[in-house]
């Protein structure tokens, strides 16, 4: 009888011992260890996106652009004579969905190279996960500076395609500025490190150029009503509001910012992007301006190519998340090309060493930060899509009012000292 | 003068849907003396219903009256069946046990309605349904036209329509449970279920009748406040179940016009703290009112204190 009754625990503990037994081995096996080169192998790169939840166009165009690259490079031979495969995980809008998502590609799925995400607070999620297995990662379009840079120390192994928000914040205040905007007020996303982080540096630059913030009001992603914060704002008489969140949240408070009777304009930056925040905003949002990382009007052949090959593969004009998923898969797969060797510290040097790469969202040159310096267009929401104003080049005394692209992304002329 | 009243109508507008759903907290706890957790989720549970028939009768492309009112009563009836099947199946067989027991139940129910809503969808036509976590936009389902002005405030046409659906809904319900034998039987149960039984009423169907009754206006709050703020998804009624369960305590829970003081009195307070203060509290707020509500007057406003005399 006694025997039979310590049956059942007996069991669970043997049973729990072997299933801890599976995942120590998992983990002891950790991609520090060199992938042996043998015939038929694959090379896996690792994808952490938002295929789900709040910001699902995200995860979903990255993933796309990310797969065309893949598929591109495969048909031209893969790297070093190994084919390309990808792996993707949803993280469903959520930071802790995104390290588990990871920590799963890493030990279990054994990617080379991980890639993601594209919201700022994620990518923060992921990094030091990344860092501490010693895997390289890629963001596609998180803009905050803290993905890759830990206090002081830049991050060996995380790197980025994009431009960074000290960069993005002064494009909309400049552009602002231009237009003879003196008062703005701001609404964040106080639950976001993008949206904290960009409205600051939005803020100082804008009060540098002169211009007051006549409020600053936050609400939290997810949240229903922003009458409050609106009527609050609508009192100060702004000519414009900065909302540098993400497009479902700032489709909201337009529509609900022109029930309060607000006429002023709305901008913000390259969250806005996704063909959700026309079909939610509506009328709402015309007129209304955010910054970006490219325009598919850009005329320069190497971007409407790319704009051809995806619209046939897919049926849909790239934004410019599936833009720099592309860009991102390209310039790991060329840094694995240059690598001298098939360890993570190999792949992350040659990558560090990216100079002069021709993406589709502009020449990709990585500084010291493992940032990519890179000019922004500012675009105009009119007709129920984003058109193309003007761009902004880095470290320029003054944006380039309505001109049409002359020259496809102008390579910067001197490397800015450490944004 | 125009930012106060602005503010006045705003909180109006949010102080009507935690009344709603503050009414179905209130009178389940009436009956049953226990606080249901799941009827936040059954709020959102309404939204979608209502979503999933709008875009079955096709709202999105020919917005009527005669709609809108079909999709908010068939809401109504769809959540009334599901707050039935969860009192049937989840509360009424822990009855007899420690209260306790009953609160986690309804904390697992909570759970499963918000994480069943974010399972991707196994069916697929007519309706995607589990919806998933990405949200979705609920269609108009009346065409009213522009903002007007309003003493210099402006108002939205869905908000006055909003308003004066919940109203009756209000009314029509202080009707159920002050001029009908089934609302003298609900208050006769909650007032003491033993004897209530002894007396003849059927204790059972009662206690279904107040979940029926507390879903439907769940339902009906899921619909209005969706077709003014359009976004759904599946974890909606988390927040704004809280909150209307705060308004209920500062009411006075087991009061239904508590409920529907309370419910217009967190709407302001909500409002008029996250407008003129730091928006960054904004749902801070009203767990600070039910601290304060809690230490200063437990019964809340309208609530009596019983005394027991041994």
């Amino acid at each position: 009888m006694g025997f039979r009754r310590a049956l059942v625990p007996a069991a669970a503990l043997l049973l729990t011992l072997a299933a801890c037994e599976k995942k120590k081995s998992g983990e002891a096996a950790a991609p520090a260890t060199p992938q042996a080169a043998s015939p038929g192998a694959k090379i896996w790169f690792g994808h952490v996106g938002s295929l789900t939840g709040g910001e699902a166009t995200f995860g979903d165009s990255t993933d796309k652009g990310i797969k065309l690259a893949i598929d591109e490079l495969n048909g031209k031979g893969g790297v070093k004579g190994m084919q390309l495969d990808l792996k993707t995980y949803d993280d469903q809008g959520k930071p802790e969905e995104a390290a588990l998502a990871a920590t799963r590609l890493i030990t279990q799925d054994k990617v080379t190279v991980l890639l993601g995400e594209v919201a700022s607070s994620r990518s923060l999620a992921m990094a030091p996960i990344a860092e501490a297995n010693k895997v390289p990662m890629i963001t596609p379009s998180s803009t905050n500076p803290k993905v890759t840079k830990d206090g002081d120390k830049t991050r060996p192994f995380v790197f980025r395609v994009c431009f960074i928000d000290p960069f993005q914040g002064t494009v909309m205040a400049k552009f602002a500025t231009e237009k003879g905007v003196k008062k703005v007020a701001i609404l964040r996303d106080v639950g976001n490190a993008y949206s904290v982080g960009l409205a600051d540096y939005f803020l100082s630059k804008f009060k540098d150029l002169g211009g007051t913030i006549v409020n600053d009001q936050s609400y939290k992603a997810g949240d229903q009503d922003f009458k409050a914060q609106l009527t609050a704002i609508k009192a100060k008489g702004p000519e414009a509001i900065y909302v540098p969140g993400y497009y479902t949240d700032v489709a909201l408070i337009a529509r609900q910012a022109r029930e309060l009777g607000m006429k002023a304009p709305l901008m913000g930056g390259d969250g806005w992007d996704s063909a959700k925040l026309f079909e939610i905003g509506g009328a709402a949002i015309e007129g209304s301006f955010f910054s970006n990382h490219y325009s598919p009007e850009d005329p320069s052949p190497r971007i409407q190519d790319f704009i051809k090959r995806y619209k046939a593969r897919f049926g849909a004009v790239p934004d410019s998340m599936a833009a720099t998923g592309y860009d991102a898969a390209m310039v790991a797969a060329d840094g694995l090309a240059r690598a001298k060797d098939a360890t993570g510290d190999a792949a992350a040097e040659a990558i560090a060493a990216t100079k002069d790469f021709p993406g589709v969202t502009g020449v990709i040159t990585l500084d010291k930060d493992h940032n990519a310096v890179k000019p922004a267009v500012v675009l105009e929401v009119k007709g129920g899509k984003a058109v193309y104003v003007s761009t902004v080049a880095p470290d320029a005394p003054a944006p380039a009012a309505a001109a049409p692209m002359t020259a496809p992304n102008p390579i910067p002329a001197a490397k800015p000292a450490g944004k | 003068m125009t930012e106060l009243l602005q503010h006045l109508f705003n909180g109006l507008s949010l102080g009507t849907i935690y009344a709603l759903v503050a009414l179905g907290y209130t009178m389940v706890y009436g009956v049953l003396k226990l606080i249901n957790f799941a009827h936040g989720d059954v709020y959102m549970v309404g939204a979608f219903a209502g979503y999933y028939l709008g875009s079955v009768l096709g709202t999105d492309r020919a917005p009527n009256l005669g709609k809108a009112a079909l999709v908010t009563i068939g809401a109504m009836a769809i959540c009334g069946a599901l707050g039935f099947v969860i009192e049937r199946f989840a509360y009424r067989p822990l009855r007899h046990r420690a209260r306790l027991t009953a609160l986690i139940t309804a904390i697992g129910v909570s759970f499963l309605l918000e994480f069943g809503f974010q399972l991707n969808p196994i069916l697929r036509a007519p309706i995607e349904f589990p919806p998933g976590p990405s949200p979705r936009f609920f269609p108009a389902l009346v065409d009213l036209g522009a903002p007007f002005d309003l003493l210099g405030a402006t108002v939205s046409r869905i908000d006055v329509v909003g308003f004066a659906v919940a109203i009756l809904l209000m009314l029509g319900l202080q009707w159920i449970v002050y001029r009908t034998r089934f609302g003298v039987a609900m208050r006769a149960v909650s007032f003491d279920s033993q004897v209530a039984g002894l007396m003849g009423i059927p204790v059972n169907r009662i206690i279904s009748g107040t979940f029926v009754l507390g879903s439907a206006l769940a339902a009906a709050a899921g619909i209005i406040n969706a077709s003014a703020r359009p976004r759904i998804e599946p974890l909606l009624g988390l927040m704004s179940g809280l909150k209307a369960f705060v308004a209920a305590v500062l009411g006075g829970i087991g009061s239904v016009p508590g409920a529907m003081v309370g419910g217009l009195t967190l709407g302001f307070v909500e409002e008029f703290v996250a407008g003129y203060t730091s928006s960054r509290y904004r749902d801070a707020i009203a767990f600070t009112v039910l601290i304060v509500v809690l230490l200063v007057r437990p019964d809340g406003l309208f609530g009596k204190g019983r005394v027991e005399k041994v």
